[in-house]
Parts: C-alpha cells; sequence; structure tokens
C-alpha cells in the first residue's frame, strides 16, 4: 500500500464524505490534494508533526489545541475523513440549510456544533465544564508574559461571573451559548472554502 | 420648556439683526466673500486681521480727549467670525433643548433652516445678498477638522476588513455615476436646445463629477443618529471619504479639458493615471506624516502639554501639502490619522490624549454646524437661474444612477465577501447618499460661462433635497425596513474574550487549509504593523509605555471591564 495511487480518492468516498459534511464535489478534492500536500509520510494520514510543520500555525497562539481539536480520542493519526469532519464544522450556513426540518440529524456546521468545537478548545479534559483553571491556561497563552497571574486572575474571574448562572463557578455548555447569544457566531466561525 | 425654546430663537433673531447691521459698515473681512462677485477670489489673500489697523486710528484731530469710542474696524474680521461661531453653536444648542424636533429631523437640516432664516434676515435688512461661503475658506479651514476627526475615529479593524468593498464603491461607483450623469445630462440638454443649447458636453461631465460624489460630512451628521449596524455604516462612510480621490481628479479633469482647445486620447489615459498618483500620494504623504507625527510623540513625555498639537499640526500639515501637490487632501488627513492614532495613544499621557480626543470632537462640530448654516445662508442669492428640465432631470438622475451603480456592483461584489451586502443595506447604501458642502463650494469654483447660475441653483437643490427630504425620511426607512441595527451594549468581557479566541482559531484553521483569507492577511497586517513599530519608534512592550500600566485593572471587577480587555489584548501577538 505504499504507492500513491492506492490513495487516491475513490468516487464513494467522495460521495459519503459529501453526505457527512455537506461539501461540494471540487471542495473535497481541492481539500484532498491539500490534505496530500500536507501528509509528507504519504501513508494516508496525517500526525501531530505534519500539523506542526505549517509555518503560520506554529505562532498561532492557540496552535496546538488547533491541532489537537483534529485527533479523535487518545489517537495520533487522522486520516482524510477525521480531517473533512473537523473542517465541516467551519462550512457557512446556507440560507437552503437555515430552514430544514429539525427532525434530521444537526449538521456539523450547525450554530451549536460550532460553538461545541469553541467549547472544547477550551475543556481539556473533557468534563462539559470549563473550570477557572483550564481557563486561566487559555488566556494565558492568549496574552504572553506581560500580565500578571492575579491581573489575569481577575478577569477569569469576571468572565466566569458573566456566564455562570447555577453558581459551580465553570461554564457548562448551555451557559456558554448563552453568553455568546448576541455574537454572530455563524458568521465568525466560517470559513469560505475555495470551489 | 416652550418658553426656554422661544427665548432661545429670539436671542439668535437679534444677533442676526445685530450682525446684519454691523456688516453693513465696510466689509475687509476675509472669509466672507462679498456676493457681487460669482468666482470667489481665488487668490485674494486670507488677511484675517491685520489690514485694518490704520483704519482704526482716528483720522481727524480730537477737539476734546474722547474718554469712551468704539472702535469696529479695528476687530472686525475676528469679531464677524466669532459671532458666526457663536450663532452656530447657540443655534445647536437651542435644538437640544427644542423638545421632541430633534428626534424627527436631523441636526443638519434644522442647521440649515437657521442659516436660510438668518440669510433672510441679512437680506431683509440689507436688500442684498448675504455672505456666501467662500470655497477656499470652506476646503482650507471647516472641512480638514471634520475629516480629521472622521479618520481619528475610524474603526480600523472594520475599515480594513471591507477595504476592497469600500474601494470598489468608491472608485468605480463614484466613475459609474460621474459618466451616467455627464452623459444623460447632455442628452437632456440636446433634448432642450432652447434654453439649454449653450451647455456643452464637457460642462455636463464636469457638473456630473461635482455632483455625483458623496458627501462625507453630511452622511457623518446623518448616519450618527441613525444607529444602523457598523458594517453599513462604515461602507457608506468609508465610500464618501475615499471617493474624494476620484471626485477631485475628474473635476479638475473636466475643468483643465474646458480650458484646453482640443482633446486627445493620450490626454484621457492621463486623466486615468492621474487618479492612481492622486489617491495614491495623497496616501503615501498621509503615512509619512502619520509616521512622522509617531516619532515625534515618542518625545514628548517631557513636555506632555503641547503633545495634542503635534497631532493637528501633522494632520493639517499633509493636507495642506496634499491640496498643494493637487493630490487627495482628505485622503491624505485620514490616512494620517489613522497612521498616528496608535502610535500617539501609546506615547502620549492618558490626559494628553482626552484632550486629543476632547479638541477634536469640539473642532469638528463647529466646522460641521458653521459648514450647514452658510449653506443656508448661501441658498439666499441675489440671482437664480432656474430651468425645469435641467433640475428636475439632475435630481431623478442622481437618484436613478446611484441606485443602478449600487445594485450592479454589489453583485459582482457579493461573490467575493464573506458576508453579504443584503438587498436592505444594499438600498440604505443607496438612499443614504447625501451630497452636501463639497459640490456647494466646487461648483462655486467652475470658471465662468452663461449658465453657471444654472448649475449653482442645481446644486443647491440637489443638496437641499438630499438633506431634508432623503436625511429626514431615513430613519423612518431603517425602522420600516427592519435593517440590523447597531448593538446599543459594548460587549461583555466574556465576548470580547472569546470573539478573540475565535479569531484566532479561525486565523489557525486557514492556515491547515492554506487558504489565504481575511484572516490571514489580517495576522500578516498586524504583524507587519508591530514590527514597523519597534524598528521605527524603538518601541518596546515595556511597562512604563505598555497600555496596561494606563488601564486600571480593577475596573474589571467594578463597572469598566471591556476598556481593560482591549487594553489587555492590544498587544497579544
Amino acid at each position: 500500500m505504499g504507492s500513491r495511487a492506492s490513495t487516491l480518492l475513490r468516487e464513494e468516498e467522495i460521495e459519503e464524505i459529501k453526505k457527512e459534511t455537506g461539501f461540494s464535489h471540487s471542495q473535497i478534492t481541492r481539500l484532498y490534494s491539500r490534505f496530500s500536500s500536507l501528509d509528507k509520510g504519504e501513508n494516508g494520514t496525517l500526525s501531530r508533526e505534519d500539523f506542526q510543520r505549517i509555518p503560520e500555525l506554529a505562532i498561532n497562539p492557540l496552535g496546538d489545541r488547533i491541532i489537537n481539536a483534529f485527533f479523535p480520542e487518545s489517537e495520533d493519526q487522522v486520516n482524510f475523513r477525521g480531517f473533512m469532519r473537523t473542517l465541516a464544522h467551519f462550512r457557512p450556513i446556507e440560507d437552503n440549510e437555515k430552514n430544514k426540518d429539525h427532525t434530521a440529524s444537526e449538521p456539523l456546521n450547525s450554530r451549536t456544533n460550532k460553538l461545541l468545537f469553541a467549547f472544547r478548545l477550551y475543556d481539556l479534559d473533557r468534563d462539559d465544564k470549563i473550570s477557572r483553571d483550564e481557563l486561566l491556561q487559555v488566556l494565558r497563552m492568549m496574552v504572553g508574559v506581560n500580565i500578571s497571574d492575579e491581573q489575569l486572575g481577575s478577569i477569569a474571574d469576571r468572565t466566569i461571573q458573566e456566564a455562570d448562572q447555577n453558581g459551580d463557578s465553570s461554564i457548562s455548555f448551555n451557559e456558554f451559548i448563552k453568553v455568546l447569544e448576541k455574537v454572530d457566531v455563524e458568521q465568525k466561525m466560517s470559513i469560505r472554502f475555495l470551489h | 420648556m416652550c418658553y426656554v425654546h422661544r427665548c432661545v430663537f429670539v436671542c439668535l433673531r437679534v444677533c442676526a439683526y445685530v450682525f446684519a447691521h454691523l456688516s453693513a459698515c465696510a466689509l475687509p473681512c476675509s472669509s466672507l466673500t462679498p456676493p457681487a462677485q460669482v468666482s470667489p477670489p481665488q487668490q485674494q489673500p486670507l488677511s484675517l486681521a491685520l489690514n485694518s489697523s490704520d483704519a482704526g486710528l482716528l483720522l481727524d484731530v480730537p477737539v476734546a480727549l474722547r474718554v469712551f469710542s468704539v472702535d469696529y474696524h479695528h476687530v472686525q474680521a475676528p469679531f464677524e467670525i466669532v459671532l458666526w461661531i457663536m450663532l452656530a453653536s447657540l443655534a445647536k444648542l437651542g435644538f437640544h433643548w427644542s423638545g421632541r424636533v430633534p428626534a424627527v429631523v436631523p441636526e443638519s437640516c434644522l442647521l440649515i433652516m437657521v442659516g436660510l432664516m438668518v440669510g433672510g434676515v441679512i437680506y431683509g435688512v440689507r436688500h442684498s445678498a448675504p455672505p456666501t461661503l467662500s470655497a477656499d475658506a470652506f476646503f482650507l479651514f471647516l472641512l480638514p477638522p471634520i475629516v480629521l476627526d472622521a479618520g481619528y475615529f475610524l474603526p480600523g479593524r472594520l475599515f480594513f476588513e471591507n477595504l476592497g468593498t469600500i474601494l470598489w464603491y468608491a472608485v468605480l461607483g463614484t466613475l459609474w455615476n460621474v459618466m451616467g450623469i455627464g452623459l444623460s445630462l447632455y442628452g437632456v440638454c440636446l433634448l432642450a436646445p432652447e434654453s439649454l443649447g449653450d451647455v456643452s458636453l464637457l460642462h455636463c461631465l464636469l457638473f456630473g463629477s461635482l455632483i455625483a460624489a458623496v458627501d462625507p460630512v453630511a452622511v457623518l451628521s446623518v448616519f450618527q443618529e441613525i444607529h444602523v449596524n457598523e458594517q453599513l455604516h462604515i461602507l457608506v462612510f468609508g465610500e464618501s471619504l475615499l471617493n474624494d480621490a476620484v471626485t477631485v481628479v475628474l473635476y479638475k479633469l473636466f475643468e483643465s479639458f474646458l480650458r484646453m482647445p482640443t482633446i486627445s486620447g493620450v490626454d484621457v489615459l492621463l486623466g486615468g493615471c492621474r487618479v492612481v498618483v492622486v489617491g495614491l500620494g495623497g496616501l503615501c504623504l498621509g503615512l509619512f506624516f502619520g509616521l512622522l507625527a509617531a516619532l515625534t510623540s515618542r518625545f514628548t513625555s517631557r513636555a506632555q502639554v503641547i503633545a495634542p498639537l503635534f497631532v493637528f499640526l501633522y494632520s493639517y500639515l499633509s493636507y495642506l501639502t496634499s491640496e498643494m501637490l493637487h493630490l487627495s487632501g482628505i485622503m491624505a488627513i485620514v490616512t494620517c490619522a489613522v497612521t498616528m492614532k496608535q502610535y500617539v495613544e501609546a506615547n502620549v499621557s492618558q490626559r494628553s490624549n482626552t484632550s486629543i480626543q476632547y479638541f477634536l470632537k469640539m473642532w469638528s462640530s463647529v466646522s460641521e454646524t458653521l459648514i450647514f448654516i452658510f449653506l443656508g445662508v448661501s441658498t439666499i442669492q441675489d440671482v437664480h437661474m432656474w430651468d425645469w428640465p435641467f433640475v428636475c432631470s439632475t435630481l431623478l438622475l442622481c437618484l436613478l444612477w446611484r441606485a443602478l451603480g449600487v445594485l450592479l456592483l454589489t453583485a459582482v461584489v457579493n461573490k467575493l465577501r464573506r458576508n453579504a451586502v443584503t438587498f436592505r443595506d444594499q438600498f440604505i447604501i443607496a438612499y443614504g447618499g447625501l451630497r452636501g458642502a463639497i459640490c456647494f463650494s466646487l461648483v462655486f469654483l467652475i470658471d465662468d460661462f452663461p449658465k453657471k447660475r444654472l448649475f449653482i441653483t442645481t446644486t443647491i437643490v440637489v443638496i437641499l433635497f438630499t438633506v431634508f427630504v432623503q436625511g429626514m425620511t431615513i430613519k423612518p426607512l431603517v425602522e420600516l425596513l427592519e435593517v440590523k441595527k447597531r448593538k446599543r451594549a459594548l460587549p461583555t468581557v466574556s465576548e470580547e474574550i472569546h470573539s478573540r479566541i475565535l479569531d484566532h482559531l479561525l486565523a489557525g484553521i486557514e492556515d491547515v487549509v492554506g487558504y489565504w483569507g481575511q484572516h490571514y492577511w489580517k495576522d500578516k497586517l498586524v504583524l507587519l504593523y508591530y514590527s514597523f513599530l519597534i524598528f521605527t519608534t524603538r518601541w518596546q512592550p515595556t511597562p512604563q509605555f505598555s497600555l496596561v500600566s494606563k488601564c486600571d485593572l480593577h475596573q474589571c471587577s467594578n463597572g469598566r471591564p471591556t476598556k481593560c480587555i482591549s487594553c489587555v489584548f492590544e498587544f497579544e501577538v
């Protein structure tokens, strides 16, 4: 299974991905060529090192967490399906999708799923709560060394105070949704994927 | 309330009456041209005060020592200027006390009406037309503060995110409007040869170039009160600022074509090049002065009191230099303000920052008020030339071409934008294309020709129509069409933090996808900006200059958390 030809995308796979993620045919092939260019080992999967080789991602404050988000629980390799599944969260919400009936399973790029993705950036231990420590970690990554711990602590406290409704000093997913209800998440968390 | 209202208006009338009588005396004053001259004296030196010092001496030998005397000529020019400014400011005060009127009628309309009243009073008293706004005074003294204020408080992030669309509307939209209006007006003139036969194509194009441009002053004053969503606001407002380059070039181009005996294709091509030169030239000049100001502000720590002065001096210098070189002054001053703002705010003390902001607001407010009042006063002219077909068709064509232009351009640009400009927004963009004092001044500067009076009258009609009709109805229309409005509350701390995290997330995802989208360019630009900062101003993010030390993080728990958040995250790169 070493030749490149065998790792080329098959039509049935494209159809399955299309159904699961909602990307168009041309978008999928384009993203597949990006996937292949990142895949230096040519084994059809990406490892963390492959991601870390992307230069701008290395200097992004949230770089590590973003890379983590691509890998499913406790795995070190991600295949193309998983890659697309993660990227599907960032597909813009089309107008005709807004009126879909709610009996169908929610598409990956719905507002709730987008927010869930963002939530998981903070919540590393997956206990469905953002604790003060987790929040502090993220803030520290973004802010650097200029701010003292106690200043950062007061910002974190204020953030939790604004969101927390049940008084457990942590932010649950529902509280997270509520806090961001005025922010235009559908637009903010979307990328225009080229056709 | 009614009593106070009446008192204020009586005071205004008294002021106007007194002033009318005083100005019945000799007029060596400079900023107000006597109405007999139709083309204002461009070469008249702006001697603001001092040519009347001799006239002040009493020429006849006094018989006895005068204990008390009045010497008006000595102080005439500054006295009149101050009276006008006082009138403008009292008028502004009056409106805000006059009950429900400000809610319905925008301030600009009310000011024009006061101007009309005052003009009428002066006309009645002196039986000749009141002083008109000289183009020089407008372009050199009244316009710069407003544009500087607009540039300094421009929401930078939003502006740059939408820069492509704004430039698209400003350059292409203005060209479309100018050509459309000019050519169709020529068509109208051809259809009515008895009255309009001597208006040539070039004249029509010249007229088109000055009437097509959206005016930043009018847009600012009307849109300030209707609170539409920020994206829409920045699109209309950015367009009105940036279309100055195109307007200036086209106006000067057609004017020089009118003076030239023959025009060749090469001249037209050169004209096209000039657009680029004017726009980019203004931009570069603004950048240059902005960076100079940034550098200077670094050294003001020992003389903090004059730090605000540098902001004003450098901006005004950039404006004057670009006017001298016939480049776009508005672009220069806006670029200067945008460039120097971040650096100046970082380098200068908190008090100086506050003074800068307050002075900017005050000056721009006074300027704006004066402009509108003078618009009203100048409407009362001795000779208006009226021609029904020309005036009505100009009005219609302005509206029509703008609507068409916005529709077509948006259809194209929506394909490239992440969040499309909706039809409602498009309607407001088209409807919010207000004309103002810039057209008015430009029309006075045209070389004299038989139909110039007609052009002036038409311009006044268009301006009054757009400011009154469109200005008054845009607010109800915004409500009716349910255009998305600006969020009232400041973002909470959580919203700010999470928004920034999402920005980083999206930038990272764009890197993974290999797509050079908005976030990529924004990141690159921010990196460039900070490296420039470090290299040119030897600025280091030390505690001494960092904004964090300036803002009191205790405010996080008390009352104003978002201020501290934006301070904190300003330097997160």
